[in-house]
């Protein structure tokens, strides 16, 4: 919708000079716009449930702090899962998009990429031989795991070559990806114990009834979130090509290390904190890109401001909708499929 | 001048050598698969006289059934199976102009397996159900995937997300189902989603043999115009291809050759992926030709089940789950060795 001013006001310098600054502006209020929405909707995730709390009830207890039936399903229930689902959607959203630049591939994202089913490996691997049986205790392994995998895989997509290669990398991603889910697969088929927890880890959920873990990833996520964002510039000419990247004065070198780690740090943080949720991350940088264009400045933060936002959505829709509740990558995906459906079907979609 | 004429015998050593140690590689499986087994049949052949008794016929009525209807069978069937799934991911990539193109991102396989899990659900572990609920389950989902990404004709890229938004959709209603279910239900399901050749039977692999052979020629047929199309489809129109029709016939074969694996022998993962790739690399001009994808389809699945059949003790694994991680570490092999 933005693009089209684009395309008008190219008739005189000063027309498209207005124009540059017009954009600039509404893509700013857009941004802010995005951030009063996700603010609404953490306020209405620790509203909405089960027992539903009035916004007066929530104010008293986070900041008068009574023990009593309301003040534990704030703490134990809804502020955990709200935060939770507002760090997990930052890291996510963030990571997609860097994984999109970085490989110069469309449709890469830590699922494709092989981070996901490295952590599923390692949880495996606890659940058979070292008997975790807890959410709680996959934290650990889920972060190793997905730290592990991505070093391999980049190091793989890498290092042989001397430089990152975006397509090697791609391909790494697959080749170890399917490594690690065949070896897990065979862990748990035979061993209805294991695979009866792991079907219910691999789904991925937000409810971890505790502050620790949002706490946990908190600073995690903030920083790979600041280090994105000081690549973005980088990030804009990285896309153009090697070469071109170069002569406009810009390391493609660098900008790929520095992306790769902040990779590393944003899903290991995500898929410990949430399980592996695929999908948004692949899908909320698209719609970032069909909202702002190919400017990595503002796909980066829509990124990261929009994903939160899908997921507390499909996360509150999924307390609702039906008594058992369901899992929030299981209502992102049905939310999500129809909008980016109808998006990739508008004439002028990009690729990237 | 050294450095030239050395070039330049390399090259034909080269060029005999990668598909002279493939061809070697696959009689050896064959062999091995066909006389020396372990299980039930253990010590049948053991030498060679026991062999060519075999061959012609005149070994004794025991050893001749499991050596012809038990083994042959299955090695054929990894095959032919092999060889479908290398072409249908050689014309997907070459489709979708994209190493990530397979079968997979028309939602089939995610498809199969929802129809997989109902039949299940509905009807107990039946063979022929199951073959059945994966067919309408995984065409289901093509068409689904073919009728959203239809605009004004398709390109590659909308195909594929189109693909992977209708994927992820059943993947989630995949997994709710696979929560809801009894244990023992989702573990079935999720043994069948593994993929395996056990039980192939001359009688299950038939009727499937003869759609793949006609697919296989086929797609062959149409070899000349999916590399025009590979150019771009501007050239391609210029060239006097129709584009639009090159491309859903060639999505008919691809989808079509994966319908018939997948709905015997479960999604068998990765061969249509890794199998073009590996041909490309094994190609002396480094092109990926639909022979050498078949060819190296057909040699993977057929190791890959020979490991699953002996590599684990007592134990036949699924060979899907073989595939995906021979396939991936030779494809990571060869990622590492091309840096150098």
């Amino acid at each position: 919708m933005i693009n089209d001013q684009t395309h008008n006001g190219s008739t005189s310098r000063y027309q498209s000079l207005q124009c540059l600054r017009s954009l600039v502006l509404s893509r700013f209020q857009w941004l802010m716009l995005c951030i009063l929405l996700l603010a609404l909707i953490m306020v209405a995730s620790l509203c909405i449930g089960a027992k539903s709390l009035s916004i007066s009830d929530i104010y008293h207890v986070l900041f008068s702090d009574q023990p009593g039936l309301t003040s534990t399903i704030i703490f134990e229930g809804r502020l955990p899962r709200t935060l939770n689902g507002l760090f997990v959607g930052m890291a996510l959203g963030t990571s997609g998009a860097l994984i999109q630049a970085i490989t110069r591939n469309p449709l890469a994202d830590p699922g494709i990429l092989g981070i996901n089913l490295g952590a599923s490996l390692t949880v495996a691997i606890a659940v058979v031989f070292l008997g975790a049986t807890q959410f709680s205790d996959f934290f650990i392994y889920a972060a190793l795991g997905s730290l592990v995998a991505s070093l391999l895989i980049f190091a793989i997509g890498s290092l042989s070559a001397g430089k990152v290669d975006p397509l090697k990398l791609t391909l790494a991603g697959i080749a170890l990806g399917a490594v690690f889910a065949g070896l897990s697969s065979a862990l748990i088929l035979f061993n209805p114990l294991a695979f009866d927890q792991i079907r219910f880890w691999t789904v991925g959920s937000l409810d971890i009834r505790t502050l620790a873990v949002p706490l946990y990833i908190a600073p995690v996520v903030i920083a790979g979130c600041l280090l994105a964002l000081s690549i973005t510039p980088a990030l804009n000419a990285f896309g153009l090509g090697d070469a071109l990247a170069a002569s406009l004065g810009s390391n493609p070198i660098r900008v790929q290390i520095v992306g790769l780690i902040t990779i590393t740090l944003l899903c290991g943080a995500a898929t410990a904190a949430a399980g592996p949720i695929g999908f948004v991350s692949l899908m909320m940088p698209h719609i970032a890109r069909w909202m702002v264009g190919p400017d990595q400045r503002w796909i980066i933060p829509f990124s990261f401001i929009l994903t939160p936002c899908l997921l507390l959505i499909a996360d509150i829709i999924g307390r609702v909708l039906v008594v058992g509740e369901l899992r929030v990558s299981i209502v992102t995906a049905f939310i999500g499929a129809p909008i980016l459906i109808y998006l990739v079907r508008r004439k002028g979609a990009s690729s990237l | 001048m050294i450095a030239n004429s050395s070039y330049s015998l390399r090259t034909p050593t080269r060029t005999i050598l990668g598909p002279a140690f493939v061809f070697t590689l696959a009689l050896a499986l064959i062999f091995f698969t066909l006389f020396i087994g372990h299980g039930i049949g253990d010590g049948i052949a053991s030498n060679l006289q026991g062999i060519w008794q075999l061959i012609i016929g005149e070994a004794d009525k025991y050893q001749s059934i499991v050596v012809w209807q038990w083994r042959a069978s299955r090695l054929f069937a990894a095959l032919i199976i092999g060889a479908a799934l290398g072409i249908s991911g050689a014309v997907f990539q070459s489709l979708v102009r994209n190493p990530l193109g397979s079968p997979d991102i028309t939602g089939f396989n995610v498809g199969a397996f929802t129809g997989v899990l109902i039949a299940i659900a509905l009807f107990g572990n039946l063979y022929w159900y199951s073959v059945i609920g994966a067919l309408i389950g995984g065409l289901g989902a093509a068409v689904l995937v073919y009728l959203f990404a239809y605009r004004d004709g398709h390109s590659g890229f909308r195909l594929i997300i189109v693909g992977i938004a209708i994927s992820a959709t059943l993947t989630a209603f995949n997994q709710w189902l696979s929560l809801t279910v009894s244990l023992e239900t989702a573990m079935t399901a999720a043994l069948w989603s593994a993929g395996s050749l056990n039980g192939m039977t001359w009688s299950r692999i038939m009727p499937a043999t003869l759609l793949i052979l006609l697919l296989i020629g086929l797609s062959m047929l149409l070899n000349t115009r999916m590399k025009l199309l590979e150019m771009g489809d501007d050239t391609a129109a210029a060239l006097g291809i129709s584009v639009n029709k090159t491309r859903l016939v060639l999505m008919l074969v691809g989808v079509s050759l994966t319908a018939v694996t997948t709905a015997i022998t479960g999604p068998i993962s990765f061969i249509s992926l890794a199998a073009p790739q590996i041909a490309r690399r094994l190609h002396p001009q480094r092109h990926i030709t639909l022979f050498g994808s078949a060819l190296v389809g057909a040699l993977l699945l057929t190791s890959a089940d020979f490991i699953a059949q002996h590599g684990w003790q007592n134990t036949t694994l699924p060979v899907g789950l073989v595939t995906i991680s021979l396939g991936g570490l030779y494809l990571v092999y060869l990622i590492i060795r091309e840096g150098k």
